[in-house]
């Protein structure tokens, strides 16, 4: 790969900068998009508009090509409108598993036509994606997977349920691997999508200990999947599937160094709920594990902006496993800390005796632990990394 | 890794396949075995001093190839991996780093031409306690004459016992444990009442405890500013920090390496032993530290050579986590060779030994955790 030009890239910096001072509602300076990002809230108002015009310049997707709406810049110049976008704290509100996922797995193996219909769409952020993964008795152990797409020659007809679907309630689509072959373990599994109103479809949502229900249950009877939602070939998916996974790690490995973060610092806390005794934190060794904690995170992060400067020039590499089994460490030693830190006032379900901060950290910790099973279990990517990575015989 | 540039990458072949084919651990094994009083083999750091690597930091003006600290943290990854004892840490990069930031015209015409040569060796004495504690630097540096007479003793110093000149701490006002009133001197070894008495150590490198009695210097051997020496020292200290994380992410790679290939070949339960998740999550749990070190190392060595504003942050950050990932690979690279991993024949107990006194030396992990939050306010 050739050295960027820093005088092409200095003008594009221009660039970049002039449209999203003519564009980005300052109103919106600072701010989260409502709901996950691309987890399916509809959006209205200023967002609708910053969606919109976002959408339409191919900016929620920079580095797709600009065939298919993409902005069809650069990792470099990417980087650089990354820049601009943080420093007036400009938010992109198209994300999620169709542009995390879905969409660099679809630049790397699907058809013309299957591009063509759905890249646009996720660029623009009309189409909110789920993700039909695990099922109820394969979970780490994905092959195992059961839910059954009976070829009927012109269509396949599904039956079956998926289980922990991220935003299913409000996708308009699902992607997911269904079995096609019982006959074979791995070679009767095909990666397909499906319009999420299709008859026979139905969502429940499922509550998690932390009160909260981001994930779902997905349930098929009869469910009608025309043969063009096919990706790649029929019984050939499981290897669709495992790339899509790595372009997960990758956004994981790649993401934001305070990635589910709380609201606020670990230190304030640590100053407003345990207090200082001449300049230094009163409890010597809750100091020095928070000092652990936040070396781990910004070890992480600097790790994190080494990989995906090394993926733009090498691709994705199955190292990232590690990133996943560090952001699921680094998440969950943070809110246990924060929820030690606040005490008794850490243990709040709802009511006024808590704050509303107090109360967060509460669903935060409790939500932090399924870090370490979803998007595979700590466990199973140290068996990829074992494996994969380091060579290892018998994973 | 990150990408290096043509200069690195050019430095790099050298270094790995000099260390691999020239100086091995073997090597290493033979200057132990010999008793030299040194801790070092002549011959090999004439060899490193003729690539010169003695004077990679030191300007082309003064003999050197003034390449940047990144540069040389390729080369001691290299050196750090099969074991090279040499006083190129000490010297090279600690006491050089002493003189380009703080020496005068005269100090560095005097004697980087001869460092850079490899025909000098210069070093830092700076601790006098078993722990890096530099603003507890007590060595008296009293008002004397013209100059100032030195009485006190450091300990640990590196290449102690071979140096032909110190980099001294001394206190010139205030007292122990304020950053304000220290001044950092440059002493000749064989300044009378200058006493180098070599330490001999688990790990077999040459350390010396140095006595100054009376030492009598002139003003012109103040490096940098008097009483306002710490900020120096500290500048100089992250070097030391940085680059010896560099040398100990070497050390650490190889273990995991031999440690790794031992995991693919032994055979017990007719099944090689790496197919035991015990031992296939413990590898990967090692290999996440070796990339979160190496990210760490790089990130602090890019940090001195922009003068970025979180050097000192970041140079902590990378002697914390290299010296961590070095200490449970250490450990882990005997368990996981069981038995032979705890005979004298393996080498597996001179990375254990490395390990200990490289974490030690310029602030053990402890130091770091407190001195990297103690930015936060807390």
């Amino acid at each position: 790969m050739s050295a960027p030009d820093p005088a092409q890239l200095a003008e594009f910096r221009t660039e970049a900068s002039q449209w999203l001072q003519a564009h980005f509602p300052t109103s919106l300076a600072h701010q989260q998009p409502p709901g996950i990002a691309g987890f399916g809230a509809k959006l209205s108002g200023d967002w609708k508009v910053w969606q919109e015009r976002l959408g339409e310049k191919g900016w929620s997707a920079p580095t797709w090509p600009a065939e298919y709406g993409g902005g069809g810049l650069s990792p470099e110049e990417a980087a650089v409108l990354h820049a601009e976008m943080n420093a007036i704290g400009a938010v992109s509100p198209i994300g999620g598993f169709g542009t995390m996922m879905f969409g660099p797995t679809l630049l790397d193996v699907g058809t013309e036509e299957q591009k063509q219909r759905y890249l646009p769409a996720i660029i623009r952020g009309d189409i909110h994606w789920c993700q039909g993964y695990s099922e109820p008795g394969a979970g780490s152990d994905l092959a195992s997977l059961q839910s059954f797409a009976e070829d009927k020659g012109d269509h396949f007809v599904l039956n079956g349920s998926k289980i922990w679907t991220s935003g299913a309630l409000e996708a308009d689509w699902m992607y997911g691997v269904f079995r096609t072959d019982r006959s074979k373990k791995y070679e009767g599994i095909s990666f397909m999508t499906l319009d999420m109103k299709s008859p026979g479809v139905e969502v429940k949502p499922i509550t998690l200990i932390s009160g909260q229900s981001p994930f779902n249950e997905v349930f098929f009877t009869d469910v009608v999947i025309p043969k063009e939602n096919l990706v790649g070939e029929k019984n050939l998916g499981w290897n669709i599937g495992k790339l899509l996974l790595l372009h997960e790690r990758q956004g994981i490995a790649g993401g934001s160094a305070s990635a589910g973060g709380a609201s606020y610092d670990i230190e304030h806390v640590a100053r407003d709920y345990i207090g200082l005794d001449n300049g230094q934190l009163s409890d010597g060794a809750l100091r020095e594990r928070i000092a652990e904690q936040k070396m781990f995170s910004h070890a992480y992060a600097l790790t994190g902006r080494r990989f995906s400067d090394e993926a733009a020039v090498n691709g994705p590499s199955a190292a990232v496993g590690i990133m996943k089994v560090a952001w699921a460490r680094n998440n969950q030693n943070r809110e246990e800390l924060l929820v030690e830190m606040l005490g008794s006032q850490g243990l709040g379900w709802e009511g006024d005796a808590f704050s509303d901060s107090e109360l967060r950290t509460v669903r935060a910790w409790l939500r932090s632990k399924a870090n370490s099973i979803e998007g595979g279990s700590t466990e199973i990517n140290l068996n990829l990394v074992a494996k994969r990575v380091l060579g290892l015989k018998g994973y | 890794m990150a990408v290096l540039t043509e200069e690195q990458t050019m430095l790099q072949d050298q270094a790995r396949s000099w260390s691999r084919e020239e100086a091995p651990v073997d090597k290493f094994r033979e200057m132990r075995d010999s008793g030299t009083e040194k801790g070092f083999t002549e011959a090999i750091w004439a060899e490193m001093a003729a690539m010169g690597w003695a004077g990679i930091l030191i300007p082309e003006s003064l003999g050197g190839s003034g390449m940047d600290y990144a540069t040389f943290g390729v080369v001691l990854e290299e050196t750090g991996r099969t074991l090279v004892a040499s006083p190129l840490f000490a010297s090279a990069l600690v006491g050089t780093s002493a003189l380009l930031l703080g020496g005068s015209d005269a100090q560095k015409q005097d004697w980087l031409p001869g460092i850079a040569a490899g025909s000098s060796i210069i070093t830092l004495a700076v601790d006098e306690h078993p722990h890096h504690t530099p603003e507890q630097t007590a060595l008296l540096g009293a008002r004397s004459g013209e100059g100032f007479a030195l009485n006190g003793r450091k300990v640990f110093v590196f290449e102690g016992s071979s140096a032909d000149v110190f980099v001294v701490a001394a206190r010139t006002s205030g007292s122990p444990g304020e950053t304000s009133g220290i001044t950092l001197f440059l002493v000749p070894s064989d300044a009378p009442g200058v006493t180098a008495s070599r330490l001999h150590t688990a790990d077999s490198r040459g350390y010396a405890n140095v006595v100054f009695a009376d030492v009598e210097v002139g003003a012109d051997a103040v490096i940098g500013e008097v009483d306002q020496g710490f900020e120096l020292l500290d500048a100089i200290l992250d070097r030391a920090r940085a680059g010896l994380a560099a040398e100990m992410l070497g050390t650490a790679s190889e273990a995991f390496d031999r440690t790794l290939e031992y995991l693919k070949t032994r055979v017990q339960f007719d099944q090689v032993i790496g197919s035991f998740q015990s031992l296939g999550h413990r590898a990967a749990t090692l290999f996440m530290e070796r990339e979160f070190a190496r990210s760490c190392v790089e990130a602090a060595l890019r940090a001195i050579d922009e003068g970025s504003p979180d050097v000192a942050q970041l140079c902590s950050l990378a002697k914390c986590q290299a010296g961590e990932f070095l200490h449970n690979m250490s450990n882990d690279m005997i368990q996981m060779h069981g038995g032979i991993g705890m005979t004298d024949e393996f080498d597996a107990g001179f990375f254990l030994k490395r390990a200990r006194a490289t974490e030690a030396a310029f602030g053990n992990q402890s130091f770091h955790r407190r001195r990297y939050i103690a930015d936060f306010g807390i």
